[in-house]
């Protein structure tokens, strides 16, 4: 009997020491958003000219009064993805699973999918490196991650350039990402801090939260083949305004009263203190392109 | 037997010794390699960027980097294949791309004997040699064997269709775009870089239309997989690997530059003017330098150099 007792003790000694992996929180099943929270931004749109909460540098904001929409016509840009920093920001559900070695359980990669532009993201959980600086960029990026307590910690490099805001906000491929996944129940905070040295002046910090679906429902498809929206325009035109000649330019800020420095947004303008200066701002007049 | 047994022993002998004389030279150190697609790799870090077919026939090189780092190219090029270098293509005729010209030439061999054949535009042999009785910039071993002049050259090695495009007055007037059809991938020589904004040599015939027209051809060789990631692949000169949609912002920001600088040229503004407006200003974080080879001041003197006195024309397609 002595034999079994010690026999019993070591596996459950065994079982302890493999107790926290097993201990950890599941993120696995179908997600959907919670547009509470930034709204207007993420469901009908954030309107030109609108750049308001963003730390933006002044060559993004260069970039941003020159973008024309039109540009979403060239065939290039049809089918263009919402990067990693964007994605989980607009119209989404996802689906979160884990892949695990056959033999020992260990937690190799959990994976998203993500049913805007059907995109396959992949959160390295295994420790391997990131990919060198000369590899390919994904509109996902390369992601690992760790668990830090309950909190799922994932740094993301190698992502392609797209938006910060879509608005003509560029974001550029030199962003990292580091996101936090938080599960209270059946919601899942998450939280995102990108760096972009050449279009933030400073770490831009989102949340947004979703709900644990029981069924699973919605499209998970999002077929795209470009067309020749513009038939006579030359391949290699790219639309954009001018330096200050944007139609649109002051828009916003007129309608919405909101003054124009304030809108152009810039690091300054994301910290509480600015409400006191917003204050002593002259409202905006009325654009000289809207008469 | 005793002979036989003799024998054996020098060449024991003989053969130790040469294994001590190659242990006693310190082997070059391989450069790093990226498998891009197919066939094609892409060597890092030998000046300009290397692309190597490999197969049964051989191997097939585009550019060779600084002639400083051949023999770290070649170690590099032995780690992918044991086969022959058969054949080399210059994208054009600057010394980050060609300098290895020579030695890795001389370490091929073409299937008859001889140095390995260097493919290339007739004007990359125009800048690498000189008029009879004149001293050339590069050695003579060093230059285009087979130079082609009509628009593009196509040979099939290794199983495949390799495309050579001639971009005339590019990032210089001989630049090659070369499409190896069944790896799917595109090498782009300097008409496109991740590092830098292009350099436009207009001493040795390159300019901004010409440039833009090299973006669109490659942008026309380039189709996506899904959601406009990956498919084909694309090497530039400098620089990371990229697809399609990469190359297309890149594209986007040369022609939207351009747009700036012709308005101004429009609007009679001097270079300092155009230069004080900061044109480039949404980009110069990414691609801009004070320093170095290609600054941004560079950048703006040659749009704005070439806008003045046009040498390029958009292709008609």
């Amino acid at each position: 009997m002595k034999g079994t007792a010690c026999g019993t003790a070591v596996l459950a000694a065994a079982l302890a020491l493999a107790a926290p992996a097993s201990a950890q929180v599941s993120l696995v099943g179908e997600w959907s958003p919670r547009y509470h929270e930034d709204q207007p931004d993420r469901i009908p749109g954030p309107e030109l000219g609108d750049y308001t909460g963003l730390p933006l540098t002044d060559g993004a904001r260069l970039a941003a009064d020159s973008w024309d929409a039109s540009r979403l016509t060239l065939r290039e840009h049809q089918c263009k993805v919402h990067n990693g920093p964007y994605i989980l920001h607009g119209p989404i559900q996802f689906r979160l699973s884990e892949e695990r070695d056959l033999r020992t359980q260990q937690l190799i990669a959990i994976h998203e999918y993500l049913n805007t532009y059907e995109q396959e993201r992949t959160i390295w959980m295994d420790g391997r490196a990131h990919p060198p600086e000369w590899a390919p960029h994904t509109w996902q990026g390369f992601s690992t991650g760790k668990w830090d307590g309950d909190i799922l910690t994932v740094y993301t490099t190698h992502i392609k350039q797209e938006w910060v805001r879509r608005n003509g906000v560029p974001n550029s491929e030199k962003s990292t990402t580091v996101e936090h996944f938080i599960r209270h129940g059946n919601i899942l905070s998450h939280l995102i801090v990108w760096t972009d040295p050449v279009y933030l002046s400073e770490p831009l910090i989102r949340s947004e939260e979703f709900v644990l679906q029981e069924r699973t429902s919605g499209n998970w498809l999002w077929p795209c083949e470009y067309v020749d929206e513009i038939i006579d325009r030359p391949h290699s035109a790219v639309p954009n305004y001018l330096p200050g000649q944007s139609p649109f330019a002051g828009d916003f800020a007129y309608r919405y009263g909101v003054p124009v420095d304030a809108a152009k947004g810039g690091a300054e303008t994301t910290y509480p203190e600015y409400q006191m200066k917003l204050r002593t701002l002259p409202r905006p007049t009325k654009p000289a392109a809207a008469n | 037997m005793k002979v036989v047994r003799d024998a054996v022993v020098v060449l024991a002998i003989a053969s130790a010794l040469g294994l001590a004389a190659r242990a006693q030279t310190p082997a070059a150190a391989p450069l790093d390699t990226f498998h891009v697609g197919g066939n094609v790799h892409m060597i890092v870090g030998a000046g300009g960027n290397i692309a190597v077919q490999v197969g049964e026939e051989g191997v097939l090189v585009v550019d060779t980097g600084l002639a400083a780092n051949v023999d770290r190219v070649l170690a590099t090029i032995g780690t992918l294949s044991r086969q022959p270098i058969r054949w080399i293509i210059n994208t054009h005729f600057h010394p980050d791309h060609t300098g290895g010209n020579e030695a890795l030439a001389k370490a091929g061999s073409k299937t008859n004997g001889g140095p390995a054949e260097i493919i290339a535009h007739e004007r990359v042999l125009t800048r690498m040699s000189a008029p009879a009785g004149k001293q050339s910039p590069t050695p003579a071993a060093a230059w285009p064997t087979d130079t082609y002049v009509p628009e593009e050259k196509d040979i099939y090695f290794n199983g495949e269709a390799v495309m050579v495009y001639h971009e005339p007055m590019a990032h210089t007037d001989g630049d090659s775009i070369v499409f190896f059809r069944k790896s799917d991938v595109v090498v782009a020589g300097d008409t496109f870089v991740t590092t830098t904004y292009p350099f436009i040599d207009r001493a040795n015939g390159g300019s901004v239309q010409g440039e833009l027209n090299a973006l669109n051809r490659i942008l026309d060789l380039t189709v996506p997989a899904h959601e406009q990631e990956g498919g084909t692949f694309v090497i530039p000169g400098h620089g990371r690997v990229c697809d399609e949609a990469d190359v297309l912002e890149y594209r986007d920001m040369v022609t939207i530059v351009r747009d700036r600088i012709q308005d101004m040229v429009k609007r009679g503004l001097t270079l300092d003017q155009v230069k004080a407006a900061k044109p480039t200003l949404d980009y110069d974080r990414h691609y801009g330098s004070d320093t170095g080879f290609v600054t941004t001041a560079g950048f703006i003197e040659a749009v704005y150099d070439d806008l003045k006195n046009p040498q390029g024309k958009p292709r008609v397609r």
